[in-house]
């Protein structure tokens, strides 16, 4: 890990909304001994336009990413979404620029992107990050860490080895949450069936806390479970393994 | 006769519609959740899965590579076996065909095998403006056509309807097309099964000419597949005098050697069956034995178009199994019909643009805006069809197709004001500063303005940070 250049890639949802998962990855990698930068003038990985069809409207975004990143050795991202985007969709965006610079410069940075729950086991090897949370909590393995990623089993690991926590599982944990980006609003009606039928799973488990590695998803199924007042609470995957005895 | 897919609302309008179906909720859920079940353990026997699904893909993909060969091939060994072999264009043409064969033949009625083809093209729509009928045979489809109602599933079109109403629909329909249901008819399955046989059984034995589709075409042999559940298909593939085949040009394979590979991959991933109950193979005429008079309507109907996309032609390598409706969670909560074509689900999202060409209709644009890109179907095609690659490549095309409008929709202009944004770091820290000024006041509403409202109006929304996390670090990493 020595000497290892690692930069933080917060995304834009978690920077404009959710700055406490942000600070969270901070926290923790700071615990586990990683020295962990924070590029400014990154902005966005470009897959909301990606993922509508405006390939054109993501280029700015392609391109502020690699100048972001470009120079250091892994880019941690406490979403599994925004990951896959990096590693699947800039080279995509880049050939449509007909740009062979650009192409070069994401087919090599994507690799370097790993999701926060990768970093730690694959690139750390750790799986126990001294964390302590006395909670009831159940995880949704989100689509794209799960499908895109093949995340597999990290997070559970890394869940498990958590002090005082009580994983106890999703019925049906597999199945979208129904947010998809802009499905979310283009399609609201089948999105909110399919968080309905989430938020109904989560509440079967009785768990206080329902855990994921993706904000956008929790903005999705926390705002449908808010809404029915089901007084479970939604928190990224970040903030638990960050959250320590006394704190 | 069926109703046919015309004047659809876009996917949205139509969604919500079936969404408010609580029956067609109930009978989806339970049917989608049974039928994946059934496959994932069958499919969980075979540790060589993955790469037969390789295989797979490798063999029509190849097929595809050289598709003007193969097709000569397989009319040509066609010829030679006795078919007569039709080339049809479109739709239209190919309707003239099948019907112009049963009018020389002087026939008013044929039965069908169960096929999606001949759905697709509206044959019986077509045979019926010329005076002739064309009865269903496949059970569900003949809950379809009985109901004057539109197939919802590739494999199983009446999953919409449960027996309840499958009883309702034989008891008060059969007899006006022929053999009336029994007195006293129950909603037991045996029941309903044994009414549908004896319907059918005059049917098979009356007419003189039959209709299917294929499942695949060989072209060294001029072989054609039919692969079936019921039994139907064969009467229908044997006892008539007359058969017309149509088949998409999209399947045709090389080699008996690939039917292998996908007859092993197909009954596990549509029924999850381990093995396919009826599969018959027929080539041409053989003298003395089944229909002595077979004709082959090979179909483009937007295949050649399919084929020219670069993304989306790795499309025509399915082989209509379904398994990605029934894993779909869009699908399992509103149905086929709300796409607005016999090709629903997710196969249906890429295949009907990637088959009329975008940018014409708002039904055809919206379908690949109905996924979440959850990736469930890539991962359970047996043909290994990127489907959320292909409708991400698709919504491209849309949004391609709509660029030179005079007044951009609302839509267009968002993502051009964020693409401006994300193009700059200090746009973005601008434009989170007035978030934080705002936060207060967007915390007391409840519910957004204008589009906003899609997500608030069964959703809440957390209120905005007080500091976003890019000024956090400005303030604490000097």
């Amino acid at each position: 890990m020595d000497g290892m250049r690692v930069a933080l890639m917060v995304t834009c949802v978690n920077d404009v909304m959710f700055p406490d998962t942000g600070r969270a990855v901070v926290e923790l990698l700071t615990r586990l001994g990683v020295e962990v930068d924070f590029p400014q003038v990154q902005t966005c990985c470009g897959q909301p336009m990606v993922n509508t069809g405006y390939l054109d409207e993501a280029l700015p975004a392609v391109r502020t990413f690699v100048s972001a990143f470009e120079g250091y050795d892994a880019v941690v991202t406490p979403s599994g979404s925004c990951a896959a985007s990096a590693r699947h969709q800039h080279r995509m965006v880049a050939e449509r620029a007909d740009d062979p610079g650009l192409v070069g410069a994401v087919t090599e940075l994507g690799p370097k992107v790993h999701e926060l729950s990768v970093f730690l086991v694959d690139v750390l090897g750790v799986t126990d990050v001294g964390a302590s949370f006395p909670r009831r909590v159940t995880y949704h393995p989100t689509c794209h860490s799960l499908r895109l990623l093949g995340v597999g089993d990290r997070p559970r690991r890394l869940l498990e080895a958590v002090r005082g926590l009580t994983l106890v599982d999703l019925p049906g944990a597999e199945e979208c949450c129904g947010f998809g980006g802009t499905f979310a609003m283009k399609n609201a009606d089948v999105s909110v069936a399919m968080g309905a039928d989430k938020a109904r799973h989560v509440r079967e488990t009785d768990a206080e806390v329902l855990v994921a590695g993706d904000n956008s998803c929790l903005l999705h199924i926390g705002g449908v479970l808010s809404r029915q007042r089901s007084g479970v609470r939604v928190m990224h995957l970040a903030e638990i393994l960050a959250s320590t005895e006394g704190a | 006769m069926n109703a046919a897919f015309v004047g659809m609302p876009a996917f949205p309008v139509a969604a919500r519609e079936a969404l408010a179906d609580t029956q067609l909720r109930h009978n989806l859920g339970r049917a989608t959740h049974t039928i994946r079940d059934k496959r994932a353990r069958v499919v969980g026997e075979m540790p060589e899965w993955e790469e037969l699904r390789q295989a797979g893909a490798d063999i029509k993909d190849a097929a595809l590579l050289r598709l003007d060969v193969h097709l000569a091939r397989l009319e040509e060994s066609l010829t030679a076996r006795g078919a007569v072999v039709h080339w049809a264009r479109d739709a239209a043409e190919a309707c003239r065909i099948v019907a112009d064969v049963t009018l020389a033949h002087g026939a008013a009625e044929v039965v069908k095998v169960k096929s999606m083809v001949t759905q697709e093209i509206g044959l019986n729509e077509a045979l019926a403006a010329e005076g002739i009928s064309a009865w269903e045979t496949d059970l569900a489809e003949l809950i379809v056509q009985l109901g004057d109602d539109l197939p919802s599933h590739i494999l199983v079109p009446a999953i919409h309807r449960n027996r309840a109403e499958i009883r309702e629909i034989f008891r008060t329909r059969m007899a006006a097309s022929g053999r009336p249901a029994p007195e006293n008819l129950t909603d037991d399955p045996g029941e309903l099964a044994n009414a549908a046989r004896l319907h059918l059984r005059e049917k098979f034995l009356r007419a003189r000419v039959g209709v299917s589709g294929a499942n695949f075409a060989v072209a060294e042999t001029g072989t054609l597949v039919v692969v079936e559940s019921e039994g139907n298909g064969r009467m229908c593939l044997t006892l008539p005098e007359v058969l017309v085949s149509v088949v998409g040009i999209e399947k045709v394979v090389p080699s008996w050697t690939d039917l292998d590979v996908l007859l092993r991959l197909l009954p596990r991933s549509s029924t999850g069956e381990r093995m396919n109950p009826y599969t018959s193979m027929w080539h041409g005429v053989t003298p003395g034995d089944g229909p002595q008079e077979v004709h082959v309507v090979l179909l483009d109907n937007g295949r050649t178009r399919a084929l020219a996309d670069r993304v989306g032609r790795q499309a025509l390598r399915c082989i209509r199994c379904s398994a990605c409706l029934n894993v779909c969670p869009v699908y399992e909560r509103v149905g086929g019909h709300a796409y607005g074509s016999v090709y629903p689900g997710p196969i249906g999202a890429i295949l009907n643009p990637l088959l009329h060409g975008v940018g014409g209709d708002t039904q055809t644009d919206s379908l690949p805006y109905a996924s979440t890109l959850c990736g469930a179907c890539y991962e359970v095609c047996p043909v290994k069809i990127d489907i959320p690659s292909v409708l991400v490549d698709l919504r491209a095309q849309v949004v391609d197709a709509h660029r030179d409008r005079r007044a951009p929709h609302a839509e267009a202009v968002a993502m051009r004001a964020a693409g401006w944004i994300f193009g700059d770091a200090r746009r973005l820290a601008r434009a989170e500063r007035v978030s934080g000024r705002i936060r207060r006041w967007w915390a007391r509403l409840a519910r957004l303005p204008g589009p906003g409202r899609r997500w608030t109006t069964a959703r809440d929304l957390p209120t905005p940070p007080r500091e976003s996390f890019r000024a956090w670090w400005s303030r604490t990493h000097r």
